[in-house]
């Protein structure tokens, strides 16, 4: 199972406390992983990621492993941590504006 | 007795403010979706207990939410707002072209007669609809589509449509506003759409008197005189006598005609009501006095309301969606501020008392009769 953390926000608009499991099918990327998230909270669609371009908001940012995924392409593999369970997925608020 | 029920948007979250008829004694509940802008909540005309609300963060973009119980409950709904076709361009601040990109719902209208059908106007402008509760959105692009759009700039605050005005009888009929385009009406449903500026005069623009290019603030009509609308504009309030053809001022001896609200009384056609501001800079009322300024004849004739309102150091502003009147008799009148009030007034505003005083700053306030 692939662990995902949600900022406070949208924890609240799925109405979900802590951390989320979610079964994806094939290989776990981020792309994989957010298509998993939507479809079992589709009120998080449009919130993560554009409708219609499927690109991360702009003040949203994915960190796993102590590492900055925002900017890696969607296809690209999670760490195997990530995949095996072993360290969670972050979607991340940025610190920007009041 | 009957109750009212104040619906108020603010930038931090919504609160739902009720009381009974006699309009004194107020129950306040919220923050509802707290730290999100709620730039508007708006009950169904068809349903009281059917609520919309538009949510909204720079973080994580548009929601809308639903309630089927007088806002008790919320569910999320769709908030997918997909620009017909290819959206093509309008004019950006510095003249050039720039891409349609959806940024947030401003108002939502629900319709007169059927609590599924919802219409929201959005910024970049354009006009939705939803016949599904707002499950799903269609653009109305026949707007959007006019000859004049590709030429339409945002205001200071953004391109948006801001006010969507129904024919009480014929559902054929709409008026929008969009800053800084200005009123267009359609007479088929939505399919087609023309400007109805003519008689608008702004500094500011190349040609004052163009037919598109206004930064119109505010509609209000009474329903039972659907040919008579009024406007607040960027400066000068504004009337028209048929149905938007033509626009003559009345701004009178209002001792700023700058302002964001207006509206009518809700039993006497000929009673508005607006809140002058001193300018479009100094966003506050002048001389730190907060006045409603009410019209018993439609216009040109103006009496300052000032009982129970700050009368000194007051330099808040009231945007154009925060002000609202019931239905009540007398008729209540109610606004917010962006200082975090909500006034209400029993008496058709010769009076004013604060239901709250301390909540972010107020985007939107609507009220809503409940039986």
């Amino acid at each position: 199972m692939i662990r995902v953390m949600l900022p406070a926000h949208l924890r609240t608009l799925a109405h979900v406390a802590g951390e989320i499991s979610l079964h994806v099918e094939g290989q776990v990327t981020q792309r994989s992983v957010l298509d998993a998230l939507e479809v079992r909270y589709p009120m998080l669609r449009g919130t993560v990621r554009d409708h219609a371009t499927q690109r991360r908001r702009a003040f949203v940012r994915f960190f796993a492993c102590e590492q900055d995924l925002s900017h890696d392409l969607p296809d690209v593999p999670l760490p195997q941590a990530v995949a095996t369970g072993a360290e969670p997925y972050l979607v991340v608020g940025a610190m920007a504006g009041g | 007795m009957s109750g009212v029920r104040v619906l108020v948007g603010t930038r931090k979250g919504a609160f739902i403010l009720t009381s009974d008829g006699k309009r004194d004694r107020w129950d306040v509940s919220g923050p509802h979706f707290g730290g999100w802008e709620i730039y508007h909540v708006a009950g169904s005309p068809a349903d009281p207990a059917r609520l919309y609300a538009s949510q909204s963060s720079g973080w994580f973009g548009q929601v809308i939410q639903r309630s089927d119980d007088g806002g008790k409950t919320w569910q999320p709904v769709g908030n997918q707002f997909a620009y017909d076709g290819v959206p093509g361009t309008h004019q950006w601040y510095d003249g050039t072209p720039h891409p349609w990109e959806f940024a947030r719902v401003w108002h939502l209208e629900g319709s007169l007669t059927d609590p599924d059908t919802v219409y929201a106007g959005v910024e970049d402008a354009a006009l939705f609809r939803s016949i599904d509760g707002g499950q799903s959105w269609q653009e109305l692009s026949g707007l959007r589509d006019h000859d004049s759009g590709s030429s339409w700039q945002p205001g200071a605050g953004g391109m948006c449509l801001h006010t969507i005005v129904q024919h009480p009888n014929d559902p054929g009929r709409i008026f929008v506003a969009i800053s800084s385009a200005g009123v267009f009406r359609t007479d088929d449903g939505g399919k087609t759409w023309r400007p109805t500026n003519r008689g608008l005069h702004s500094v500011g623009i190349p040609d004052p008197a163009a037919e598109v290019g206004h930064c119109v603030h505010r509609l209000a009509m009474h329903p039972a005189r659907p040919d008579v609308l009024f406007m607040q504009k960027h400066w000068d309030v504004m009337r028209s006598d048929d149905a938007g053809e033509s626009w003559h001022e009345i701004s009178g001896n209002l001792p700023s005609d700058f302002g964001f609200p207006i509206d009518v009384h809700a039993h006497e056609p000929d009673t508005i009501y607006v809140i002058p501001i001193k300018s479009d800079s100094e966003h506050y009322p002048p001389e730190g006095r907060l006045r409603v300024y009410r019209s018993r004849t439609g216009g040109h004739e103006w009496e300052a309301l000032t009982a129970g309102l700050p009368q000194r150091d007051c330099y808040t502003n009231v945007l154009r969606d925060a002000m609202a009147v019931d239905s009540l008799d007398p008729c209540g009148v109610y606004f917010g501020t962006t200082g975090g009030q909500v006034y209400a007034s029993a008496d058709a505003g010769d009076n004013w008392a604060p239901i709250v005083r301390d909540l972010p700053a107020v985007l939107s306030v609507e009220v809503q009769l409940l039986p």
